[in-house]
């Protein structure tokens, strides 16, 4: 019988928490904040900076293990999903609520300690992701992505909160141009996983509405978001050249999503879904040359 | 044929040239210029980073035909309007007429479509590309621009080689096998891209 080193199994552990998190994703959703406060164009606070980062970073990761911890056992019906370490059964499911519930509280108690009413936008993101999306609508309508969206919406809106002090135009836009990229991101995910979100019994545009529509809402929902970032980005005051670069990048956008529609190609699906990831993590960059 | 990590790379470099030249290469000239070069460079943005994403396969696109005259269309009308303001309206013309017989051509079915298609292709790159070659090297020649704005006609070349590759290959009668085309691209494209960027800011 072997036994292994303490210091080898909380590696291990640490290793089988690590996937937990999501790492691009919420890496993505980081970037968004930072550029959120950026864009503000304020002096930048290098502790401030440094601690929006890491209460932001704690927060999502920690809505993101209790998205996991609940959603287990749908997770362990789906091909994609069934290896992660909640789902397979790796790790205690106890330890998995307790560890998700103490990050939580950690990055929104650190953001509350930040600033109140930024704490109060990075609150309103876990409560809309883990509560209203996870546990109550998920599996009850393919509506929930516009929960999801709206959640995924609040570390931009919480880095400008915390530069400018308060809920600006600019704040609801950069927002709102999360919230109508998402679906761009998730119902490309789901016309591309049909059968694994049929077989876990999760309701998804492609298997209520059909193809069709659900590709129609990809190209819509890409308009907005690309007229949210550009109107976003002339208040900002984003330089002439920023502006060219972000209306190419948007073009690029809107033609794949609209050939998504058209052709109804499993590549461009893909290619879309990989590109709006690229546009929005462009966008964030751009949003964040403000600052410089 | 599968795109290696370092076609990628290739592409990606392209890419950031090519947004660096959307950014901040074109920010003192004036409007016409500015609109042709922003859709030239972000074509070729756009198209690097779909060829990253999608790989070679999505050359098989009968879009690409079109796409592929925009560069050349748009980086000569944007050289004409600047340096032969006499040719301009002339030259806007053909630029608007050539994309669309181009597309036209390849999307209405008639008769003989291949070829009328082929020598349309033909006669829209060919002045585009020699516009983009000769008019860089002449202005510098010339002394009216700097001598490493010629770069700029070298960058037309490589285009024009790129374009050629690229159309016949489309055509059915390839020049060069696809593997050995495909091979090259990348750095073609970012070649193309290097000395378009440095002729601008050094001319």
């Amino acid at each position: 019988m072997s036994v292994q080193s303490p210091i080898k199994n909380q590696k291990s552990k640490i290793a089988l928490y690590l996937p937990l998190i999501k790492s691009s994703q919420t890496g993505l959703l980081l970037a968004t904040g930072i550029a959120g406060y950026l864009s503000a164009g304020t002096r930048i606070g290098l502790l401030t900076l440094l601690g929006m980062s890491f209460s932001l970073f704690l927060a999502i990761s920690g809505s993101t293990i209790m998205n996991m911890w609940y959603d287990r056992d749908i997770d362990a019906k789906m091909k994609r999903t069934h290896k992660r370490s909640a789902a397979s059964g790796e790790l205690n499911q106890r330890e998995v609520f307790w560890v998700g519930m103490i990050i939580s509280v950690l990055g929104i108690g650190w953001a509350l300690l930040i600033a109140p009413l930024f704490g109060l936008v990075v609150f309103a993101g876990w409560f809309f992701d883990v509560v209203v999306y996870t546990l109550w609508l998920k599996r009850r309508t393919a509506w929930s992505i516009v929960w999801g969206g709206i959640s995924g919406a609040m570390p931009i809106l919480a880095g400008r909160v915390l530069a400018t002090g308060h809920i600006d135009l600019v704040g609801i836009l950069l927002a709102l141009a999360i919230l109508f990229w998402i679906p761009t991101h998730t119902l490309t995910f789901s016309i591309k996983f049909r059968e694994d979100y049929s077989n876990a019994g999760i309701p998804t545009f492609p298997s209520t509405y059909g193809d069709t529509f659900t590709r129609a809402t990809i190209a819509i929902s890409s308009a907005l978001a690309a007229l949210a970032i550009g109107w976003a980005s002339v208040l900002i005051g984003i330089s002439a050249g920023y502006l060219r670069l972000i209306a190419v990048l948007t073009a690029g956008l809107l033609l794949l999503a609209f050939a998504t529609f058209r052709v109804q190609s499993e590549q461009i699906n893909f290619g879309l879904f990989k590109y709006a990831s690229l546009y929005m993590l462009s966008s964030m960059i751009i949003l964040a040359t403000k600052a410089f | 044929m599968k795109m290696t990590a370092l076609d990628r790379v290739l592409l990606l470099l392209t890419g950031l040239l090519a947004a660096y030249q959307i950014v901040v290469g074109i920010d003192q000239l004036s409007t016409a210029p500015i609109i042709a070069y922003t859709i030239a460079f972000g074509v070729l943005l756009v198209a690097g980073l779909l060829l990253i994403i999608l790989g070679f396969d999505v050359l098989d696109s009968p879009v690409v035909v079109i796409v592929s005259t925009i560069i050349p269309l748009a980086l000569s009308l944007g050289l004409v309007w600047e340096h032969l303001a006499s040719y301009r309206i002339l030259y806007l013309i053909f630029t608007i007429s050539g994309f669309l017989a181009v597309s036209l051509t390849r999307a209405i079915p008639m008769k003989n479509r291949e070829r009328v298609s082929t020598i349309t292709i033909a006669v829209v790159h060919g002045i585009a590309g020699m516009t983009i070659f000769l008019l860089p090297i002449i202005l510098s020649a010339q002394g009216v621009m700097k001598s490493a704005f010629a770069l700029v006609g070298i960058g037309g070349a490589i285009i024009g080689i790129g374009g050629l590759l690229l159309s016949f290959l489309k055509a059915g009668k390839p020049i060069l096998s696809k593997n050995t085309i495909l091979k090259v691209l990348p750095g073609l494209l970012l070649l193309m891209a290097t000395c378009f960027v440095a002729g601008f800011k050094f001319g």
